[in-house]
């Protein structure tokens, strides 16, 4: 181990004395020391590194600053005593630093601004319509001949977005019946109009929120997947691998997501329908006196077949709206495992933005028409 | 480097390591003992069992049974709660460079800097810039982004980040593996070279010959879960096991020793 555990700079006379261990934990106080030092006023001046007990890299690189600065002040420099272990890498650091100093090139990792400016370009669109085009020539050569569709994918994928995203739709809708229920039970008590929960619960769930809530959780949930899913393979080459194999990734991997979620996203919706008014139907009995009987007969007379349509109609639509989006975004990821956070994010956002933009331009319409 | 005991006091100590993977064994009693100053080769077949070797000296897999020293701590014991005081003083490169995606080269190569030391960014990125020379990369490339970069350029960028810190003991696992001829055999001229620069030791996994007779001093072979010896490359090739003979002497491992043979007579005169 060295005798020196420091760094130690000292002037005396024409003399830079150099000692202790010039080694990169010790760099940051030596930096500083030298910056407080007065160097040498004579024009000549001697580096006396004898007394150095080790080197590295950052150390050659000090002791080569210093040399620089006094060069620069006008004096002649000399070296003096360096061991032969560190001559080298002295040597060597020079070499580099005066090639270094000859191009200034480098900058331009270092002083990179950290936004870099945002193009918000065309290619971005016509990407897009690119393969939102190739798509739905892909979508409509398989309905052409079914045959082409691959039905084992499709079902894995309605196992893994539909089934397996049962329990949680579920879930969040029925609490969802319960807070509607809840919070019209409050006013409905002040004007006596108890039974008229029917109405709410039954026509908001059935027409607007469950498909929403539905569309936003599968959004989150498998649309995401498909968008990490997808870059991955363009990570790691398997897309080029596939192409190379003469199979079309949209045919592979677009068409049954896209089927799969068409299918399953109105299915869930009923699911959630039914668990949503179950939910206000518990808390119409418990805070309203309405009994499960009663709530039924209602429930008959007042909601009527068309906001059940309406509410599954759209819900088709969002699953396009979500697999193409999710799968979109897969394709855009270029570069490395951080571009495939970033995409996927981009695709839920862009998914739950477009599916609430589509919600609301139908729900104008469905009222121009008095629906 | 310069703070370290003299040369040929063991760096890494593998002692009777057994390793499992269920009821796959990989190694059964592996022993052996790499010393200061050394470019040690581990080498072998495909599936021997080198990369979890390597994995189990770095601390990454624990091996079922035996003990692996690395500057004398048990490997087992090598986690980052002690600030990384060991793994600051050995650099890995991993066999696909393994660079941070979202940094550019010069940061990825500053990373350990920042991370262990207090030096201030103008040092740091001097320090950077001649690790970046020093690896044969051109100053522009500074600024790249991994998935800018070519292989060979990864590669030797992964190599700056592992000797950004001066280390004693370097770790490389197949640096060569999918190079072109003449950048693998510039590879092994870098990793001689910052070997004498930079008083490195040197583990290495490798497949390449070629490498194994122009930079090695000993090499491990391993196969059926064992050591199957270990010694000079001249030693080793005059070995009477029969998976040593077919490594060394197949047709590759011939034209290999001729080239080594045909340098060393070319260097003589």
């Amino acid at each position: 181990m060295p005798v020196e555990q420091q760094a130690i700079i000292s002037v005396s006379g024409n003399v830079v004395q150099c000692r202790g261990a010039w080694t990169l934990s010790n760099l940051n106080d030596l930096e500083r020391r030298i910056e407080r030092l007065g160097w040498p006023t004579a024009s000549e001046a001697i580096c006396d590194v004898g007394e150095v007990t080790a080197m590295d890299t950052g150390g050659a690189l000090l002791l080569q600053r210093i040399e620089s600065d006094l060069v620069r002040m006008g004096k002649a420099v000399s070296v003096r005593g360096l061991k032969p272990e560190f001559a080298e890498l002295v040597r060597m650091v020079q070499a580099k630093a005066r090639l270094n100093h000859a191009s200034p090139a480098q900058q331009a990792g270092w002083e990179k601004p950290p936004l870099q400016s945002v193009k918000i370009g065309t290619d971005g669109v016509i990407r897009a319509l690119a393969f939102l085009g190739e798509t739905t020539v892909a979508i409509g050569q398989s309905l052409l001949r079914p045959r082409l569709i691959r039905w084992r994918a499709m079902l894995r994928v309605v196992e893994f977005d539909g089934v397996r995203a049962l329990p949680i739709t579920g879930l969040l809708t029925f609490l969802v019946g319960v807070v509607i229920a809840y919070q019209g039970a409050e006013q409905l008590r002040k004007f006596g109009t108890n039974i008229f929960i029917v109405d709410l619960v039954g026509i908001s769930l059935l027409r607007e929120i469950a498909p929403l809530i539905v569309a936003i959780l599968i959004a989150g949930r498998s649309g995401s997947a498909y968008a990490a899913e997808i870059g991955t393979m363009k990570v790691t080459e398997e897309l080029d691998a596939v192409r190379t194999l003469g199979v079309s990734p949209i045919n592979l991997l677009v068409l049954p997501r896209t089927f799969a979620l068409v299918l399953t996203l109105p299915l869930l919706t009923v699911y959630a329908d039914i668990l949503g008014v179950f939910g206000g139907m518990l808390i119409a009995s418990g805070q309203l006196n309405v009994s499960f009987a009663e709530f039924l007969d209602r429930f008959d007379e007042a909601v009527a077949v068309r906001h059940l349509l309406i509410g599954l109609a759209k819900a088709p639509f969002f699953a396009v709206i979500i697999a193409l989006v999710g799968c979109y975004q897969g394709f855009q990821i270029r570069g490395g495992v951080d571009d495939v956070g970033r995409h996927t994010t981009i695709s839920v956002v862009q998914s739950i933005f477009l599916v609430i933009v589509f919600d609301a331009v139908c729900s104008v319409v469905t009222s121009w028409w008095d629906l | 480097m310069t703070l370290t005991a003299p040369a040929g006091t063991p760096v890494i100590e593998v002692s009777h390591v057994s390793t499992k993977f269920g009821k796959a064994v990989v190694h059964q009693d592996v022993s052996l003992t790499i010393n200061q100053g050394e470019v040690f080769v581990i080498a072998g077949g495909n599936g021997c069992g080198k990369s979890t070797l390597l994995r189990e000296i770095l601390g990454l897999t624990t091996p079922s049974s035996g003990t692996i020293r690395l500057f004398g701590i048990d490997s087992r014991q090598l986690d980052v709660s002690d600030g990384g005081a060991i793994h600051r003083r050995f650099g890995v490169m991993f066999q696909h460079g393994a660079l941070f995606s979202s940094l550019t080269l010069a940061e990825n190569v500053a990373v350990p800097l920042r991370e262990h030391t207090n030096l201030r960014p103008k040092l740091i990125r001097e320090i950077v810039e001649i690790k970046i020379a020093m690896v044969g990369l051109p100053p522009d490339s500074a600024g790249k982004y991994p998935n800018e970069l070519s292989g060979g350029m990864r590669r030797r960028a992964a190599l700056a980040r592992a000797i950004v810190m001066d280390p004693e003991l370097v770790f490389l696992d197949e640096p060569t593996a999918g190079l072109d001829p003449i950048i693998a055999a510039g590879f092994d001229d870098l990793v001689l070279s910052l070997k004498t620069h930079l008083g490195l030791t040197v583990v290495m996994v490798t497949h390449d010959l070629d490498s194994l007779w122009r930079i090695s001093t000993r090499v491990a072979v391993l196969g059926d879960g064992r050591v199957l010896g270990i010694g000079t490359m001249q030693e080793l090739s005059q070995s009477d096991d029969p998976i040593i003979r077919e490594y060394f002497h197949g047709p590759r491992g011939r034209a290999a020793h001729e080239q080594a043979m045909w340098n060393q007579l070319k260097a003589g005169n």
